[in-house]
């Protein structure tokens, strides 16, 4: 199947690519790798009539901040999973990135798209929110920061405006107190997370913050906050009780590959295993 | 919309709607119907060329995207550079290790193949699993293919370098 047909303008900076969305309102969608996009624009459950395309508008791009790094909104899951500086201060990004899909889709798909897409299924938004990072959005008004705790507000819907566009991701550095897993259950090769846990973990012996960020666990990416204060200031003997309350408080989706109840299953497990790695 | 886009070696430039995506391009505008369609919903692979030489899926991209960049197809893989009997090197091993039955996916397997080993030229068996990940096959049940893979990595002098001087041409055209 063909995609119905659109309009396309190829964005050569951030304000171009704005200036086209307030142009084109609500018809206009973002294309950045189309990963997600073009699959549903050939099934026909997309139908916007014009592109702006992203891919040239200098939004690539990995630079070390100080306490932090900038990643901008168009670097491919590949450039997140390979780059050396990103390996080397956020590591979990880079492990998680090499995660993604299959070679093809990493290579064409960006960091800005798999967050903007707003998917819980997909699996940038649990590290990021579990990082505590931040979104940088470019609208007709200039720049404005979001957290990524109030970033995803629910089903394929984040706080970017239709007019506004992402354009940077911001992930602090890590410093070696910190351990880190993401526990990914497919059930084929290839295949989207039924369920993910992604821990980050920072100890000494006594855990003085642990956070459990959960993929495809309900409308929206959450992170598992009563196994989070369940490890606060304790010994990593506590894992296995909290990683029981994983799944408190959450509303999974049932479909052909896991009901809730399994999915309610899966985050107590994979939190397990992502804690007991990130401590071990 | 214009697309300007040199395809295995040769620039092109046609007419195409923004909605055409690469993989119609190369098979109905100029006719290499080496690469293949075999879903409707970017899984299997089928499709894989190179852009900018990197492996993707070209019917998860616009024709247009491909505007002002290289495509190197199944068509294009083997040149002076990589072959002396007008074979790439996995062509060659996919051949002799007999890594397709019917053949459908085979184009793709090579393209997404040819990329892994020049980023790695010496892959375990786990690595190639890995790099074919985006690629199905029907029929052989993929240890073929992954011997096939090895056979071309060892006849790249052990080091893939035949392979690799083709893709570092590539990236640098
Ligand atoms: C076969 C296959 C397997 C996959 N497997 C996985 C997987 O295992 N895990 C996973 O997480 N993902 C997976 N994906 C999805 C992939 O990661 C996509 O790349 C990603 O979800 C979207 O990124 P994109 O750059 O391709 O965005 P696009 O498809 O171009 O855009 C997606 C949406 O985000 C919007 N958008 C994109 N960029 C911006 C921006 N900068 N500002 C504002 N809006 C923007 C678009 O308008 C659109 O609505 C898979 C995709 C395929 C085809
Ligand atoms: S035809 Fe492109 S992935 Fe199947
Ligand atoms: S050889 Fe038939 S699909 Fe692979």
């Amino acid at each position: 199947m063909i995609p119905a047909s659109f309009d396309y303008v190829r964005a050569g900076s951030a304000e171009e690519a704005v200036a086209a969305l307030v142009e084109h309102g609500d018809e206009a969608k973002v294309l950045a790798g189309g990963h997600s996009l073009i699959p549903m624009m050939r099934l026909r459950l997309a139908v916007p009539e014009v592109l702006v395309d992203i891919t040239e508008a200098g939004l690539a791009g990995i630079t070390d901040a100080g306490d932090h790094l900038v990643i901008g909104a168009a670097t491919t899951h590949h450039d997140v999973a390979t780059d050396k500086v990103i390996e080397t201060h956020c590591g979990v990004l880079a492990h998680v990135a090499a995660t993604i899909g299959d070679p093809q889709v990493r290579h064409r798909g960006t960091i800005g798209g798999g967050l903007a897409h707003g998917d819980s299924a997909g699996d940038l938004p649990a590290v990021l929110l579990a990082l505590e990072g931040t979104m940088v959005v470019q609208g007709p008004g200039g720049r404005r920061t979001v957290p990524a705790s109030e970033f995803f507000v629910d089903y394929l819907e984040t706080a970017v405006a239709a007019d506004e566009l992402l354009v940077e991701v911001h992930v602090p550095k890590l410093d070696d107190s910190w351990g880190w897993d993401y526990q990914k259950f497919t059930r084929v090769a290839q295949a989207w997370a039924t369920v993910g846990a992604l821990a980050l973990v920072s100890s000494n012996g006594t855990i003085s913050d642990a956070r459990v960020g959960l993929t495809h666990m309900g409308s929206v990416p959450i992170r598992a906050s009563a196994t989070e204060a369940a490890l606060a200031g304790q010994s990593t003997d506590a894992i296995a009780d909290a990683a029981a309350r994983a799944a408190d408080d959450t509303d999974p989706p049932s479909d052909l590959n896991a009901d809730a109840d399994f999915r309610r299953h899966l985050a107590t497990v994979l939190s397990r295993r992502a804690l007991e790695a990130a401590v071990g | 919309m214009q697309v300007n886009v040199t395809v295995d070696g040769t620039a092109h430039s046609n007419e195409a709607e923004p909605r055409q995506l690469l993989v119609q391009h190369l098979r109905e505008t100029l006719g290499l119907t080496g690469v293949n369609v075999g879903c409707d919903t970017s899984n299997c692979g089928a499709c894989t060329v190179h852009l900018d030489g990197r492996s993707v899926k070209s019917c998860t991209v616009l024709a247009v995207q491909a505007d002002g960049h290289e495509v190197t197809t199944i068509h294009g893989l083997a040149t002076d550079e990589t072959t002396e009997d007008g074979w790439h090197p996995l062509q060659t091993a996919f051949h002799e290790e007999h890594g397709l039955q019917c053949g459908y996916c085979t184009p793709g397997m090579i393209m997404a193949a040819a990329d892994l080993l020049a980023e790695n030229p010496d892959p375990s068996e786990e690595e190639i699993r890995d790099g074919l990940e985006g690629n199905l096959c029907r029929c052989t049940g993929y240890v073929n293919i992954v011997r096939a893979v090895q056979a071309a990595a060892a006849a790249g002098n052990g080091d893939g370098s035949s392979v690799s001087a083709h893709q570092a041409e590539e990236v640098s055209a």
